[in-house]
């Protein structure tokens, strides 16, 4: 009897464990099957032209540009930000202060905050600032979004050097800013996977940049224009009755997943140097 | 020579603190900023008509939230039932039953899915469990329905969550110590009574932790849900009938909130609802984790 329902509970298990495996599957096959055949090299090469949304020609390299400018702004701006709180938490704050761990948990729970929140958010710090939808006011809502990740993730890497090498460090008579410049070259492949984790997210994501960004047909030249974003080109292509316009949709996507798969088999790894590593 | 370094050191020390407070001070600025913003809306009419009126005609200035917020619950009771069960089998599996090298094939593969683009979820949500439900499903219970429904909303958002359960809960039944296992199994305990009465029991709060971040992160999840919800501002009955969540209803509106200043604010009191909503069951599953990770080190 007690075998039986092992048994039953261990088959369940395994059901389930293949069931969620195959998910990732199942999402890729679907998007590959739709959108490889939309795929031309106009789509990536091309801004859209005259009628692009009721099927004529033209591509997504405004969407793409849109993406990339605001990915790397923002990761460029988050790390500005994230690198001397993490240091201040590891280093020069004391082990397990209250500084620190409060300042872990306000991350974790802004780590939380939807994307949508940060998104409403930077809309009225846009108003409040008088700036328009664009580029700047995009990349300032998207680094917010990504501090958390950032500081997350950094944090963890910089944990994980041993507490042997700081006291060798300080020994040799370092100040503490010394030794946050040795601990973080240390911890430079935590630092890499951090920096792949938020741009994963900040290419991604679709709430923020939608009040914030804007959309546009061109490519934006200053930060106080709008830019298009990946994310956004696909919902507001599928959103379309047109199919030309919806296998588009299907195309950008596979873009996207492309994109988003390459950055993350990256950061797995630039992790696993990680823990070759460590001490 | 010596001063100058000791100068670095302390003038850096002052930056690095200033940032820090500064950036902890994001969580409360957030907040004041959504709340600043709904002011109109909670000056003009009363809280509990906000959340519990049913009438939504933003040009006769009427914001009752009840059909978004129970859209919201609908979309994520349905991910919470379908996703913790099979989340906490698989966790189960994989931290207790699973040989090394499934392990090291299966956790890869989760960390991928939730680096998937909420957008992707969406598209796949439009392309097959729309037609699914629309076709196979629904035509079994209810007479018509467009298969844009809050049970499509509810298992896009269950696969979403999948990594983020999973994970944390790995995470608890690995600090819950070997010797507690051991003695059970040596008592003559199978592995799954070992499972049931020790493991499980040791990390209920675990658990709870680990469906308290699960809830909040289906709450605020926008774009997915957007595309295969239906979007009908109606209470849901059934879970084919189609709703609206409150973050799908900011996200659509975000054109038209400009030109009347009462919408705005309207959307932003959802935008603040939300967060104060996910903000508390962040902070209260965070501190339970928190509590965890300190009593096994």
């Amino acid at each position: 009897m007690r075998k039986i329902e092992e048994n039953i509970f261990k088959g369940l298990m395994i059901f389930s464990t293949v069931l969620i495996s195959s998910t990732l599957f199942m999402i890729l096959y679907t998007i590959f099957s739709k959108g490889l055949g939309s795929l031309t090299w106009d789509m990536v090469s091309k801004i859209p032209e005259g009628g692009f949304y009721i099927g004529k020609g033209g591509g997504i390299l405004n969407a793409i540009v849109g993406s990339l400018y605001i990915t790397l702004g923002s990761t460029l701006l988050g790390l500005l930000v994230s690198i001397p709180i993490v240091i201040y938490i590891n280093i020069y704050a004391k082990k397990n202060s209250f500084l620190a761990n409060i300042t872990r948990l306000s991350y974790d729970i802004l780590f939380g905050i939807p994307s949508i929140v940060y998104g409403a958010f930077g809309f009225a710090i846009m108003v409040y600032m008088g700036l328009k939808t664009s580029l700047l006011a995009g990349i300032i809502t998207v680094t917010l979004m990504i501090i958390p990740i950032l500081v997350r993730a950094m944090d963890e890497a910089v944990r994980v050097v041993p507490e042997e090498m700081r006291n060798s460090v300080y020994s040799l008579g370092a100040t503490r800013y010394e030794t946050a410049k040795i601990i973080l070259r240390q911890s430079i492949p935590g630092i890499v996977t951090a920096i792949l984790l938020s741009f994963g997210r900040a290419i991604g994501d679709a709430a923020c940049v939608l009040f914030t960004a804007g959309f546009t047909d061109s490519i934006p030249t200053s930060l106080d224009q709008p830019a298009a974003t990946l994310p956004l080109s696909i919902f507001f292509q599928l959103s379309s009755p047109i199919e030309e316009v919806q296998n588009r949709a299907y195309a950008a996507a596979v873009v996207l997943t492309i994109v988003v798969l390459i950055i993350s088999i990256t950061a797995k790894i630039v992790s696993k140097n990680l823990s070759k590593n460590k001490i | 020579m010596k001063n100058i370094r000791l100068l670095k050191d302390s003038f850096f020390s002052k930056i690095f603190f200033t940032l820090t407070i500064l950036s902890i001070s994001t969580v409360i600025l957030l907040g004041l900023g959504l709340y600043y913003k709904s002011i109109p809306i909670l000056d003009s009419s009363s809280l509990s008509k906000l959340l519990f009126s049913s009438e939504w005609k933003p040009f006769k200035e009427a914001f009752g939230f009840y059909p978004f917020i129970m859209g919201t619950l609908w979309v994520t009771a349905i991910s919470i039932v379908i996703a913790l069960p099979l989340s906490m089998l698989t966790a189960i599996y994989l931290s207790e039953y699973a040989p090394n090298r499934i392990r090291k094939l299966v956790l890869p593969l989760i960390e991928l899915l939730s680096g998937i683009p909420p957008v992707l979820f969406g598209v796949w949500g439009v392309l097959v469990i729309v037609p699914i439900i629309q076709d196979y499903l629904a035509p079994h219970f209810v007479e018509f329905t467009t298969g844009y429904s809050v049970l499509a909303g509810g298992i896009v958002l269950a696969i979403m969550i999948f990594p983020l359960i999973i994970s944390i809960l790995i995470e608890v039944f690995d600090n819950v110590p070997q010797e507690l296992r051991d003695a059970s199994l040596s008592l003559g305990a199978t592995q799954w009574q070992t499972i049931k009465k020790v493991l499980l029991r040791k990390s209920v709060d675990g658990i709870v932790a680990a469906t308290v971040l699960a809830i909040s992160r289906a709450f605020g999840e926008t774009i997915a849900v957007l595309m295969v919800c239906g979007n009908l501002a109606q209470v849901p009955n059934s879970i084919f009938d189609s709703g609206y969540p409150l973050p799908a209803l900011i996200a659509n509106n975000y054109g038209e909130m400009m030109s009347i200043p009462m919408y705005d604010s309207a959307l932003m009191f959802a935008a603040l609802l939300l967060f104060v909503i996910i903000f508390l069951f962040n902070a209260i599953s965070r501190i339970i984790l928190f509590r965890i990770e300190k009593r096994t080190n």
